[in-house]
């Protein structure tokens, strides 16, 4: 039984500024992921793949089609649910990690992370101390975790990105480039963290251009130049 | 539909005009315990006419707006008489506004001004309004020795958070914020932001936020409805809109960010 399924999702950007240019982005794009699978989307750049992970998230509309997530006992269509429905799925169900972290000013590393796990009604000290495990896993140094992660290097952002989208546990996780700028060692850390997910059910969307990471994670390549449109 | 499915506040149809000017046309929306809802567009969108119908300090030429007070029952608040609605807006509701000393009684302490409001809704006990009052400027980041200093003495960031104190002290439900960052240096917006966030989300309220600052809208709230010449024109999840605008206003106001 799949956790996620995609049928016939497609997304046009209207660029009204732009004197009204229509871009298509993709057409059709149906696919399932069942839990404890990890499909990795396939394709250059610009064909279409974050864009995909947005739209699975809420983050961008999607014009046609159906994105059902499968959470309890109903099947939810992010394509259509109200906005309450989809932040209560962030909440419950999805966990997203982007491609950039958006740091908030003033916000300490660890809050970052513990963040999703607060909003669900964790206590925060309990939350914090679920972090510190995981930004240890993560190579982040402790001095770092006081600190708000504006001024962190692109690798240390990144494991801050991963350590928030990880921490909560979620039966779908989807994963934008979570290694592009990571070393061999940290790259090998976070393909141990997906194999993690994955022994415990979790449903994972990825991006990874890396072909050892690849290899690694995916028990399916979705190519999404099936689904480039016309 | 149960309490917890059933809006907080909704409006539904409202319409104003001020001579000639629609300054609200026919806006309907809903808002939910725990939800912060972002009312964004240009000055003279009719941010604030649309927050003063809401808060029914103005008077709608047509439509409704419920609410469900703490006894679960739900009133339109159009036909509330003056003392429901003042006493609606000492215990139920905050009111933050964007100059300061609007929300605040610039000529006595900053102890008072957050004890005047538990006074309202009954507290007696000096010593206990005393220490809530002190608890509550600490959280707020205002120093112990400054509770008996007026707000005049403040700075804008300062007096910011002494309103926000006054306001919560009194655990609403539902908090009205005009601006609320408008006016600061972005250092002392960064702080207040953050506190606001945090504070939003410990106590679980519901708030309206009108600001003209995409970004404050993005990290205050979960919902955003952005507003032209009197009409809500598109609405939905904050960073949906913002990141995938599909009103030729809302995608002007996105591209027009300057970037820090």
């Amino acid at each position: 039984m799949p956790a996620l399924t995609l049928d016939g999702v497609t997304k046009t950007f209207t660029m009204h500024l732009q004197g009204g240019i229509r871009l298509p982005v993709v057409s059709g794009v149906s696919f399932a992921v069942n839990a404890g699978a990890c499909a990795v989307l396939g394709g250059p750049s610009g064909i279409g793949k974050s864009s995909i992970l947005k739209m699975i998230f809420g983050n961008y509309r999607c014009d046609a089609g159906r994105i059902l997530v499968h959470a309890d006992d109903e099947a939810i269509d992010v394509a259509t649910a109200q906005p309450r429905r989809i932040l209560a799925l962030r909440n419950r169900a999805i966990s997203y990690v982007s491609q950039f972290l958006r740091a908030v000013p003033r916000v300490a590393a660890i809050d970052v992370v513990a963040e999703p796990l607060v909003a669900t009604g964790t206590k925060p000290d309990a939350a914090r101390e679920r972090a510190a495990a995981l930004l240890t896993v993560l190579n982040i140094p402790k001095p770092l975790w006081g600190l708000p992660p504006a001024t962190f290097s692109g690798g240390e952002q990144q494991r801050i990105n991963i350590a928030r989208g990880f921490l909560p546990e979620r039966p779908i996780l989807l994963l934008d480039e979570p290694t592009a700028s990571l070393d061999a060692t940290n790259r090998a850390v976070v393909g141990a963290l997906i194999a993690e997910k994955k022994k415990r059910g979790t449903a994972i969307v990825a991006i990874a251009h890396d072909e050892d990471v690849r290899n690694a994670i995916a028990d399916e390549i979705v190519d999404v130049g099936r689904f480039a449109a016309k | 539909m149960t309490a917890a499915e059933s809006p907080l506040l909704a409006a539904r149809g409202l319409f104003k005009r001020f001579g000639a000017r629609a300054a609200c046309h026919d806006v309907s929306l809903d808002i939910h315990e725990g939800e912060v809802l972002a009312i964004v567009g240009e000055s003279g969108s009719g941010k604030t006419t649309l927050l003063r119908l809401l808060s029914a300090q103005t008077e709608p030429d047509a439509g409704t707006v419920l609410y469900r007070m703490r006894d679960g029952v739900t009133r339109d608040l159009v036909t509330l008489g003056e003392a429901e609605r003042r006493f609606l807006f000492r215990t139920d509701w905050g009111y933050v506004h964007q100059d300061a000393s609007l929300g605040l009684r610039m000529g006595v302490s900053a102890g008072a001004n957050v004890g005047e409001r538990m006074m309202a809704v009954g507290a007696r006990h000096y010593g206990q309004i005393r220490e809530t009052a002190t608890g509550w400027l600490a959280r707020v980041e205002i120093d112990q020795d400054r509770i008996d200093d007026t707000p005049r003495t403040y700075s804008g960031g300062m007096r910011q958070r002494l309103q926000i104190a006054r306001n919560l002290v009194t655990k609403p439900r539902l908090v009205f914020m005009d601006e609320p960052t408008g006016g600061l240096d972005v250092s002392v917006q960064a702080r207040l932001l953050d506190l606001m966030r945090g504070l939003v989300s410990e106590l679980g309220l519901a708030a309206i936020v009108v600001t003209h600052d995409l970004g404050v809208a993005r990290l205050l709230s979960q919902r955003i409805a952005v507003m032209k010449e009197g009409r809500v024109i598109e609405t939905g999840l904050t960073d949906q809109v913002l990141d995938d605008p599909r009103e030729p206003y809302t995608q002007l106001l996105v591209s027009s960010i300057l970037p820090p």
